[in-house]
């Protein structure tokens, strides 16, 4: 597209440029500042953390947070459970969504519309938590057990109507025809036609699951009372809102300053820790997301 | 949106169909399964609301207890503070957030610089991924008085630092701006994409009837997103009470209560956390999802009722 040139334009549309400029300037500052702020505060000596001296760049860089928050085992713990819980649920969850989608994408498909409405139902209405608890807990004693962390809600509704948009904008019913008259079935045309075209929103569904297996801790704060089964979230709230650590270091003779200290850099530490993997990929995987908001745009 | 314009052939009856389409029915059967087990079961078993419920004797074995534990929940002196708060925190993250959106995508839609669009799109997506925990983590070191960097402004100002987090009267604007920071880029994505599709021969129209930019903003852009906006608004009514648990109770703590206290904490906290009070908690969640499903059908009515938009 062709720049356009201050110059060139009226005077009011110049100004307009101009307030544009500035106001997303100022948006890119606020949104970034906050998280730059928690960088530098983890990796600086904590006295002027605490004293306000550090703003810009780190300030008598230290490691000592690091080294603390991953010389605790619960943290690595924490970490490998999350993997699990992520891998192990994405993959059911993929396993169970892509073929619905696909099915739901048929339009010869009789049960179609019957279907669509029993899935789409349960986007507005819930049973509520306890009858769920109840459920889960009593009937089916998954509590406190890995399975609860994979297979209780592994189908998400709102990706499955993304998956199959998707397949009904991009395989035409012609298609299917077509490879039906060469004497290809419903499931070689899925694995071998439908899921290789839709690599694209595949690969988005995959994060949604993933980022939201990353996040999750509502389940594992109800269904989890075995510490050695708490995902990295669980582990995050004890360090960052219950004040584990701090509670924990003044009872081993330390006094409170100090136990602050390490408090204040073990906290921004482990906002850290907990957002890195997250922050790392997300560069890369952006653009996918962008797509799938998109695609998930399209009426149901 | 899009219709097809050919309609393939549908079998007439369900016996043909399934010789037909065998494997289909195969493809959604994890799925049906999934959801009638995890959303349809509870959903039946939501008549604990009106039985009161012993875990030892099951759902059929109590006896029914009619509207008894609505009529304590309506009674009590919480159901009140509880509804007002669900609905107070919610309606103004709808009215201040939305807004902030559509403004936002009209901003980013006016960069006919590539490279600084995606800059500005990349940055403002991020904050999404940050999980609550995380989040809630950032809110509250970041407030604290002695740790954060709220305190270090105060001290640098010589002003004393409150307690911001323990006041009840800031847990609104709290949650609802930092809501904004997190959710503003990502739930613009939807407008800037509505907005790439406006016909650009609207503009060299507007440009030969002398518009400038702003003009164009206001008189083309927006109306352009009207339809979008409608929706979201229709889904967003339809969870005015569910408004997340997470958040709320993350950021909770006994001197702010009295404001954060919302319908989907106490519920947690009435039926799991103090003495199991199973059957009331559920009276609870059971009223809560009949006020979002009515609210969604009403505003989708109305939508319907006077524009062409509307989710069914």
């Amino acid at each position: 597209m062709r720049q356009e040139k201050l110059r060139n334009m009226s005077r009011g549309d110049a100004a307009f440029t101009v307030l544009t400029w500035i106001l997303g300037a100022l948006i890119l500052l606020i949104i970034i500042y906050p998280l730059w702020y928690v960088v530098i505060s983890s990796f600086s000596d904590p006295d002027l953390v605490l004293n306000g001296k550090v703003w810009i760049v780190p300030l008598r860089p230290t490691l000592e947070g690091y080294q603390y928050l991953l010389g605790d085992v619960a943290i690595w713990l924490g970490y490998r459970n999350t993997i699990i819980y992520a891998v192990g649920g994405t993959t059911l969850s993929m396993l169970v969504t892509v073929p619905a989608a696909y099915a739901l994408s048929r339009r010869d498909f009789k049960a179609r519309r019957p279907l669509m409405l029993f899935f789409l139902f349960t986007m507005y209405f819930s049973g509520g938590l306890i009858p769920t608890y109840l459920l889960i807990s009593n009937t089916l004693g998954m509590s406190n057990t890995v399975w609860v962390m994979i297979i209780p809600f592994c189908l998400n509704v709102y990706n499955m109507i993304i998956v199959r948009s998707f397949f009904e904008s991009s395989l035409p019913q012609d298609l299917w025809e077509a490879a039906q008259l060469d004497g290809c079935s419903n499931t070689r045309f899925l694995v071998s036609v439908a899921i290789p075209l839709s690599k694209a929103v595949i690969s988005v569904v995959m994060l949604y699951y993933l980022v939201g297996k990353w996040n999750e801790y509502f389940n594992a704060m109800m269904y989890l009372r075995d510490a050695k089964l708490s995902p990295l979230q669980l582990i995050l709230r004890d360090i960052l809102l219950l004040n584990e650590t701090m509670a924990n270091s003044t009872t081993g003779g330390e006094g409170f300053d100090a136990s602050l200290r390490r408090a204040t850099l073990v906290k921004y530490g482990s906002a850290i820790v907990g957002t890195l993997p997250m922050l790392i990929l997300y560069p890369f995987i952006q653009k996918y997301f962008e797509k799938g908001v998109m695609l998930g745009a399209v009426k149901g | 949106m899009k219709r097809t314009k050919k309609v393939p052939s549908v079998a007439h009856t369900w016996r043909q169909d399934w010789k037909r389409n065998k494997a289909l029915y195969f493809f959604v059967l994890p799925a049906v399964v999934e959801v009638f087990i995890f959303h349809y079961i509870p959903m039946y078993g939501a008549q604990i609301a009106f039985r009161n419920f012993k875990p030892a004797r099951g759902i059929w074995g109590s006896a029914w207890a009619g509207f008894k534990w609505f009529d304590r929940f309506f009674s009590s002196f919480q159901s009140q503070t509880v509804i007002v708060n669900t609905l107070v925190l919610s309606i103004l993250l709808l009215v201040c957030s939305m807004p902030v959106s559509i403004f936002f995508a009209l901003l980013v839609n006016q960069y006919k610089n590539a490279s600084f669009k995606k800059v500005i799109q990349t940055v403002s997506y991020a904050p999404h991924f940050i999980s609550t925990v995380v989040m809630c983590g950032m809110i509250i070191l970041f407030l604290s008085p002695s740790q954060g960097l709220y305190g270090t402004i105060c001290k640098a100002l010589g002003v004393t630092a409150g307690n911001p987090m323990g006041e009840a009267g800031l847990f609104r604007p709290i949650y609802i701006l930092t809501d904004i920071w997190q959710q503003m880029g990502w739930e613009s994505i939807i407008y800037i994409a509505a907005l790439s599709s406006v016909d650009p021969g609207l503009y060299d129209a507007a440009t030969v009837d002398g518009a400038g930019k702003l003009q164009k903003t206001i008189h083309i852009e927006l109306p352009s997103l009207v339809p979008t906006i409608t929706l979201i608004f229709i889904m967003r009514i339809g969870g005015i009470l569910s408004i997340g648990f997470e958040k709320a109770y993350l950021l909770q703590n006994n001197l702010n209560l009295s404001t954060s206290e919302i319908l989907a904490t106490y519920v947690y906290k009435v039926g799991l956390v103090q003495n199991a009070q199973y059957s009331y908690s559920a009276a609870i969640g059971l009223m809560n999802s009949v006020v979002n499903m009515s609210m969604l059908i009403f505003f989708n009515w109305l939508s319907r009722r006077f524009s062409e938009n509307s989710l069914w």
